[in-house]
């Protein structure tokens, strides 16, 4: 496998889901908006499957390991799943309380809003 | 791999990064979704350059298609009114979902 | 300007910065500690290729020999359906028919399209066996042909009931157990399907996969959405 500055292709696509999987944790945290922790929550396992499907390249040979394949191919289907599990619900709680975070009252202590 | 295909990984890669920060970082519901949904195309990309069709075909489909609808309809029934941190001035004038 | 988000205080945000940014250093130095080049279960699974009843090795690892895992995961996504049922059953008159009031040329595309996208399902079944496809593309496929209809206005047909419905979503979870349970009582393992029988059980089960995965994605996106009833009323408000 040829390399480029000491990285393999693999090594590149995995770090990059690394990253991208610490972005959406992070984002997790910090954004109280539900709708804003499902995108996290959304990055986060693109940043998974970025992982398996990148150590999937290992191989030698031009062929990938088909099992992460067939792993990430599942999660796939299952993030959609709960993804519009998680916005019905949301949806359902800014439907009954009006708002689309957990805890609207810390926030409005802190004053910590920032505006588009 | 040649050099171009790498300058191709490298861009993709760094996009969806700076996507990812971008769709965090947003304070506007609405310009959050679109842009995951940008993301979720560049990675279907990302599949067909690791060699995995059969995930790019599942993502194309559902990754931008049904994941981008049904987060865009949870941003439209989102919007607007009862969020407590916009003042009432900025209110679309025509909220007409938020009758309830 | 409406639809502004609010963020985290500022200690939180710094402590989440240090604890994701140490996570993901760790788990980078992780990553490029790798071997290389190393192989992995590819050899296993292209000795076994022969003996698991379909030539794609993909489609052989879902169905045959990780077939416990898409089982459990099937489960998973009638759970989520069931759930997502749940949370909107209150809500009467979504599945009522509201096509003459969508726009034409939608609904025009929206007919011209959905055939196709139903053939192409048709296709990566098929193709699944030998090539990339399968229960899960082709189930993908019949969901966005489904997420696209109900944007356009159409609803469920009138011959489709609720328990029709119902019986869809959870017949792909059914079959894959049934199938499971018959092969232990046979005196086989879990999911080890009997010699010369492996094709045929693989290709029903995938089957009522790809139309079951179909109606649950389908129905997630209405149940959630509710395209249907929010276009009926934007039509009365404007009346």
């Amino acid at each position: 496998m040829t390399t480029f500055a000491g990285l393999s292709q693999t090594d590149l696509y995995a770090l990059a889901g690394a990253a991208l999987f610490v972005i959406g944790l992070y984002g997790l945290i910090t954004r109280p908006h539900l709708l804003h922790k499902v995108l996290a929550l959304n990055i986060s396992s693109g940043g998974v499957f970025l992982v398996l499907v990148g150590i999937a390249r290992r191989v030698p040979g031009p062929v990938p390991d088909p099992l992460p394949h067939a792993m990430v191919l599942t999660g796939i289907v299952v993030t959609v799943s709960s993804t519009a599990f998680a916005l019905a619900l949301a949806k359902s709680i800014y439907t009954e309380t009006g708002h689309a975070v957990l805890e609207p009252d810390d926030l409005e202590e802190t004053g910590e809003v920032s505006r588009g | 791999m040649t050099l171009t295909s790498w300058i191709f990984d490298i861009v993709l890669v760094g996009t969806l990064v700076w996507l990812a920060v971008r769709v965090l970082a947003e304070v506007k519901l609405f310009k959050s979704v679109v842009l995951y949904i940008a993301f979720g195309l560049l990675v279907a990309l990302a599949w067909v350059r690791l060699a995995a069709p059969d995930i790019a075909l599942a993502e194309a489909a559902i990754g931008a298609g049904i994941t981008g609808a049904l987060l865009l309809d949870a941003a439209g029934h989102m919007r607007g009114r009862s969020q407590p941190y916009a003042s009432a001035s900025d209110e679309p004038s025509a909220g007409g979902d938020m009758d309830a | 300007m409406p639809r502004v988000t609010p963020m985290s205080p500022a200690p939180v945000r710094i402590a989440a910065a240090a604890i994701c940014g140490g996570f993901g250093v760790l788990l980078a130095r992780a990553l490029l500690a790798l071997p290389e080049d190393e192989a992995g279960l590819a050899p296993l699974i292209e000795t076994n290729l022969e003996a698991s009843g379909v030539k794609h090795p993909i489609t052989a690892v879902l169905l045959n020999f990780r077939g416990y895992d898409t089982m459990l995961e099937i489960a998973v996504l009638v759970l989520a359906t069931i759930g997502v049922l749940s949370l909107t059953v209150a809500r009467p008159g979504t599945w009522a028919p509201v096509a003459e009031q969508a726009d034409p040329v939608l609904s025009a595309l929206a007919r011209f399209l959905a055939p196709i996208m139903l053939v192409v399902a048709g296709y990566l079944l098929w193709a699944g066996e030998h090539a990339p496809g399968g229960a899960f593309q082709a189930g993908s496929v019949i969901g966005a042909a489904g997420v696209l209809l109900s944007l356009s206005g159409y609803a469920r047909p009138v011959w489709v009931t609720r328990f029709a419905l119902r019986a869809v979503i959870a017949g792909g979870f059914v079959a894959f157990l049934g199938v499971a349970i018959g092969v232990m009582s046979a005196g086989g393992a879990l999911l080890e399907y009997p010699a010369g029988s492996a094709k045929t059980l693989i290709v029903l089960v995938e089957t009522l996969l790809t139309i079951s995965i179909g109606a649950i994605l389908v129905s997630l996106f209405i149940a959630s959405a509710s395209p249907a009833e929010e276009l009926r009323r934007r039509m009365e408000e404007n009346r």
